[in-house]
């Protein structure tokens, strides 16, 4: 008896890591935009919404799971270019609260667009059969799909991390969210890195939303719902930290399965007390430094 | 000529808000489309004029407004349906008093921080009491709703006034949005609204010329939760129902919509928002399902192109608004 309920504690725990490295990677993404443009992105959860779908339709047309894998991220990539372009752009030098504003509406029309387009009851995505089995870890059985998540979550961090810390690219989009103003003083094209980090931010959601559809299902409301838990992940770990937004979005996760598995109804509840407990004790966050962008 | 004519009753209106107020709004259900719509644009204006107060004059972000309106209308609910508390007037009153604590706990916490984190913050507690009411199903009906509000006749001075009636119903919304629009109107010509608003322009220098500024935000948070919570109470009686969608987060995201197309910092723009957008819904739902496409199209073009609203841009130049 003993036995078995530690193995599901254990199934628990890893499936919060699952959930806790969506969350990292959307958390990441709207970091990094708002670290270098002030700019939070409400519509960062419609993304990841949008790039569920699109894995949806792809799976469809290419019957491929890998092709759909690489070709999501960047489709849902390259409209998040295109909304840079031609909306968000146009509010840079305002109230931070424009751009928030901007991107409500933009969410609520997406909502709206994707039931259009695919419907307004929720879809269901296999994972590729080559994952579709459980493996045995030795105490308990999880699903393969799952640890390709997590193995999936840990490469693209690893690759931004060293992309953000070895390439110039990285040093200028750091410089720029320290102090854009003097990286523009030194000549550099401050409009195409916003550009740039706008569109990796958004794949990386698009991303998010092609892993966790055959987890979670596909449906309209999925993007509004994750981006007020990766609101609370960027309180949580302090905006504009990337260890922050890692740390906060795993111990989320955790939280979220393990509350699942003990008190199902309080699950949804505990993530915003823990969010109100560190609002008393650091109200900066975890990481965060007191007085950025505030 | 016409021109002339319009500026000098947009003049007559901004230095007799209250009393403009009064006289448009004792005509309005007979020249709205129907009487229900007349109704709700009284009650969701006062609901924007309560994020207004917050958003607009006090320069705070709120994306979580649901939470107040949802906690008036549950506690109004609540007390009526569930406590058999035989009185409209104390029902209300036990509305507006959940709201008002909500308001204060939940303005605590927000106000921690600063800028866009306050934004975040509120639209995470309003999803929080989303999910506890959800859950809390004994109580609040869960995702059924709260059903069965008995709309008892209201006891008044020299008899009792049954509100089944629509048109009495609407006169009896009538006077307790008047009583909140001429305490609004007393708050901003206060000290108090002086400080607000300078908190809007210049936060900093508020600090600086010694105010407490979260003392002055919280007591801000607290009067906003208050409006709204008075309509939440209203619409619990008028739809003698509450849903559990009075919490979500799309509740807070209409009311912010609102007072962004009517102008915020307005004083009449949640009024003027609140009809237009009701308006747009009902016209627009005729002719497609995805009528909030339409909409959040409209909201992007207002936030880019005219981030003063309609009433902020009609009035545009005229001074004190």
């Amino acid at each position: 008896m003993l036995d078995i309920s530690l193995q599901a504690l254990a199934a628990q725990v890893f499936t919060g890591l699952v959930m806790g490295g969506i969350l990292v990677l959307m958390a990441i993404g709207l970091s990094l935009i708002f670290g270098l443009m002030t700019v939070v992105n409400f519509a960062h959860g419609s993304f990841y919404m949008l790039g569920a779908y699109v894995a949806f339709s792809l799976m469809g047309l290419t019957k491929s799971f890998w092709a759909t894998l690489v070709l999501a991220p960047l489709v849902v990539g390259a409209l998040g270019l295109l909304v840079e372009r031609l909306l968000i752009r146009r509010l840079y030098g305002r109230s931070p609260d424009d751009p928030l504003l901007l991107t409500f509406g933009l969410s609520l029309a997406m909502v709206e667009g994707a039931k259009l387009v695919w419907g307004k009851i929720g879809l269901t995505v296999d994972p590729p059969k080559q994952l579709a089995a459980a493996v045995d870890l030795g105490f308990m059985n999880f699903p393969v799909y799952r640890l390709f998540v997590i193995a999936v979550t840990a490469a693209v961090l690893l690759a931004l991390w060293l992309f953000l810390e070895k390439t110039n690219v990285g040093l200028i989009i750091r410089a720029g969210s320290r102090d854009a103003l003097m990286v523009r003083a030194l000549g550099l094209d401050l409009n195409r890195i916003w550009l740039l980090v706008f569109g990796i931010g958004i794949g990386m959601a698009g991303l998010a939303g092609v892993l966790a559809g055959p987890m979670r299902g596909v449906y309209a409301e999925m993007g509004v719902e994750i981006i007020i838990e990766c609101f609370v992940v960027v309180v949580v770990g302090g905006m504009g930290s990337l260890a922050g937004a890692i740390v906060a979005g795993l111990l989320m996760g955790e939280i979220v399965s393990l509350t699942t598995f003990f008190a199902p109804k309080l699950a949804e509840i505990v993530v915003f007390v823990v969010m109100a407990v560190v609002l008393l004790i650091r109200p900066s966050g975890l990481f965060g430094e007191a007085g950025l962008a505030e | 000529m016409i021109r002339g004519a319009f500026r000098r009753l947009t003049a007559w209106v901004a230095a007799h808000p209250v009393a403009s107020f009064i006289v448009f709004f004792a005509v309005f259900p007979f020249l709205a489309p129907y009487q229900s719509l007349a109704t709700q644009v009284l009650i969701f204006g006062l609901f924007a004029l309560g994020f207004n107060l917050l958003y607009g004059y006090t320069g705070l972000l709120s994306f979580g407004h649901a939470a107040y309106y949802g906690l008036g209308a549950y506690g109004t609910g609540i007390a009526l349906a569930k406590l058999k508390v035989a009185s409209l007037w104390v029902g209300l009153g036990i509305g507006l008093g959940t709201a008002v604590v909500g308001g204060a706990v939940v303005g605590f916490f927000c106000l921690r921080r600063r800028g866009i984190y306050f934004a975040m913050l509120t639209l995470a507690f309003a999803q929080m009491l989303y999910f506890i009411a959800f859950h809390a199903a004994d109580l609040t009906g869960g995702d059924d709703g709260l059903r069965g509000i008995p709309l008892h006749p209201i006891g008044l001075p020299g008899g009792s006034l049954s509100l089944r009636d629509p048109l009495a119903f609407y006169f009896f919304a009538y006077v307790l949005v008047v009583l909140a629009v001429a305490g609004l109107k007393r708050i901003l010509d206060s000290p108090f609204g002086a400080v607000l608003q300078a908190i809007r322009e210049n936060s900093d220098r508020a600090v600086a010329c010694g105010y407490d500024i979260n003392r002055v935000k919280l007591l801000s948070f607290v009067f906003s939760a208050l409006f709204a919570g008075l309509a939440g109470g209203l619409d619990a009686l008028r739809l003698t129902v509450v849903p559990v969608d009075s919490l979500y987060w799309s509740t807070s995201g209409q009311v912010v919509i609102m007072t962004l197309l009517g102008g915020a910092g307005t004083f009449f723009g949640p009024f003027v928002g609140a009809a237009t957008y009701l308006m747009l819904a009902d016209r627009l739902s005729i002719f497609i399902e995805a009528w909030p496409l339409v909409i959040g199209v409209i909201f992007m073009a207002f936030v880019l192109f005219l981030p003063r609203g309609i009433w902020g841009t009609l009035t545009a130049g005229l001074h004190g608004r």
